[in-house]
């Protein structure tokens, strides 16, 4: 009996998941996202093998060398490997990307959530100071915020967390307010369950989905973020590679070595094309609308 | 049981004061079934969320009166006291079963998740364990209970949802139209199965219906609600044969009669009163047949026309007081 308890509820869990699944597949468009973010994240996580050098060797006697069979993406002025650094990249842009996104999503759901459910004061408070901190352009505010706190991953990646909390919290709040109204919430505060576990259980589960699209689209936004940052100078600091911070060191060689800007440019424009292809693809699987 | 006195609830909102329930007073006793029958708009729901004191608010309120469970009045408690009446004292069934389960967890957890809620010390197996049990209960296969409730069928939904109710044993199972979305088959099934279970349980009962037949079927007492308040209270065969006030009358006229052949039902005429602004005497004299001049103006008095049966009505408070006092 206990087998088959075990069993049972993990395949009826994986049918939806699997009709998700198959809708997405059907999406050319999300299918190839998906496939350039799989070999990104195959490529960041296994940077120390797939990449031919490491990101910091230099080699004096090859600088500015043209992309070769030896050097796919050529060399930079200290002669590192731009095709090492751009897989080295990855893993740094990921990285933000995700976390940020994490800790946005988390603060800012949480904030919409609370303001959502109890409504009246608290909503208020809360989104007035959400429509101040998004009254504030994005990238101007991760620039104070990261200008102010210093520069470097960690320091990057709270910036631009904190940047976008107000968009989530407008996603969350505005999902929760549609199922809290649904009578199974209210059949869960007649059984006496708390607020909080409604909230946790209920109510978050059931909107999840326009969360999970704005997450995903969310990373593209936060890459090219810390791109900027790094660009002017505030994210990444070298010889950590960034993608940013490459471009932006390449800068000034731009007129003789096209290839030192060429190719992290590439990367950035290749990964948030991905993400939200694979954003937007998301988004119409989810959707019970187009179900087919 | 259950004790409602003299209870008010009005939602304050900016058209004016929604006056839903004036003054409702009525008892549940042990293991007894009580029928609350009325238009939409009548106040039924809103009592029934009075008290679970649930009423939503803003903008609703509860005035004043009181609500006694077991002498104990709830309109005391704080909100963490009332959560554990909730689902543990009192629970509810709900009109509409494709609505009132959450789509994303297994009927299984849904039961379960009641169990542990009210008995922290609960096991997750145990817990399980009873969520089968009480499928089984309710002639549900337990296998089904790691399903989701989309692949059960609308009476099953029903069957899942009086499941949960029924898990911690309430005292006091409030039944909100449980029978309204389904069809006339499943509905008997229903009925039948909430009327056995109740004995089971040895669980008393508020439904809360229009249907005077399935009144007439499962309860034994029952109360008439007009404009939030109540007409007319007593025991089934007493409402029905002795019937007292014009209100229920018009209801009973409106039922068809298999037995009879009749062009066209006698329906009540007219509309119920916008419960902003309600008359100043009766509520129901606009539409009664046997209003006179006094009603416009004076509050009916509830008169007892025989024992346990009272009809808030000024012409049988009338007759009903006669006796005594001349």
């Amino acid at each position: 009996m206990s087998d088959r308890e075990e069993f049972t509820p993990r395949s009826k869990k994986k049918s939806q998941i699997s009709e998700i699944l198959k809708r997405l597949l059907m999406n050319h468009a999300a299918v190839v996202g998906m496939l350039i973010m799989l070999i990104l994240i195959f490529a960041a996580i296994f940077a120390d093998y797939v990449a031919p050098y490491s990101y910091e060797q230099q080699n004096l006697n090859e600088m500015f060398a043209r992309p070769s069979l030896k050097h796919l993406f050529g060399t930079d002025n200290f002669g590192r490997d731009i095709f090492s650094r751009v897989i080295y990249g990855a893993r740094i842009s990921l990285f933000i990307g995700l976390t940020s996104v994490v800790l946005g999503c988390i603060s800012g759901g949480a904030l919409g959530a609370i303001a959502a459910y109890y409504g009246g004061r608290a909503d208020n408070i809360i989104m007035r100071v959400l429509d101040v901190m998004n009254s504030i352009p994005n990238l101007l505010l991760a620039i104070s915020l990261s200008a102010s706190m210093g520069a470097g991953v960690g320091n990057a990646m709270i910036a631009i967390g904190i940047t976008s909390i107000p968009i989530y919290a407008r996603v969350v709040r505005a999902a929760v307010m549609t199922v809290k109204e649904q009578e199974y919430i209210e059949a869960a505060r007649v059984l006496g369950v708390s607020n909080r576990r409604i909230i946790l259980r209920h109510i978050l589960p059931n909107s999840l989905a326009p969360i999970i699209v704005q997450a995903s689209l969310g990373i593209a936004g936060a890459i090219i973020t810390t791109a900027s940052l790094s660009f002017i100078g505030l994210g990444v600091v070298p010889p950590t590679p960034e993608w940013g911070g490459m471009l932006s060191a390449g800068r000034q060689y731009i007129r003789n070595h096209w290839h030192m800007v060429t190719f992290p440019g590439l990367a950035i424009m290749i990964t948030v094309m991905s993400f939200n292809l694979f954003g937007d693809g998301l988004r119409d699987a989810l959707d019970p609308r187009l179900k087919r | 049981m259950l004790s409602i006195r003299e209870l008010y609830i009005h939602y304050i909102t900016d058209e004016g004061i929604v006056k839903a329930v004036n003054g409702v007073s009525f008892d549940v006793q042990e293991g007894e079934t009580v029928g609350l029958v009325g238009e939409t708009g009548a106040g039924k729901t809103t009592t029934a969320l009075g008290v679970m004191r649930l009423v939503p608010n803003p903008p609703g309120r509860i005035i004043s009166g009181d609500i006694l469970l077991n002498g104990e009045s709830l309109l005391g408690l704080t909100e963490a006291q009332m959560r554990k009446i909730r689902g543990e004292k009192i629970a509810m069934i709900f009109q509409d079963p494709m609505t009132s389960l959450n789509p994303v967890l297994t009927v299984g957890d849904q039961i379960a998740e009641v169990v542990r809620f009210h008995n922290k010390k609960t096991s997750r197996a145990d817990a399980f364990k009873k969520a089968a049990e009480m499928l089984g209960t309710v002639g549900i296969d337990p296998d089904r209970m790691d399903e989701y409730p989309h692949q059960f069928s609308g009476g099953m939904k029903q069957r899942v949802g009086i499941a949960i109710a029924l898990t911690c044993n309430p005292g006091l199972l409030i039944a909100d139209e449980p029978t309204t979305a389904l069809d006339v088959t499943i509905q008997a099934q229903v009925l039948n199965l909430m009327v056995k279970l109740k004995k089971e349980f040895n669980t008393s009962m508020l439904l809360i219906t229009h249907d005077l037949g399935v009144v007439a079927d499962v309860c034994d007492k029952v109360a008439i609600m007009y404009a939030g308040e109540i007409v007319e209270f007593g025991a089934v065969p007493d409402v029905y044969r002795n019937t007292g006030h014009p209100y229920t009358i018009g209801l009973f006229g409106s039922i068809p009669d298999v037995k009879k052949k009749v062009k066209r039902l006698s329906p009540i005429q007219g509309l119920m009163p916008d419960p902003v602004d309600l008359p100043a005497g009766c509520s129901f004299e606009p539409r009664c047949q046997v209003a006179t001049a006094e009603c416009k103006t004076l509050k009916p008095r509830v008169g007892e026309i025989s024992p346990g049966h009272m009809v808030k009505c000024t012409h049988h408070w009338r007759e009903a007081n006669h006796g005594h006092s001349s």
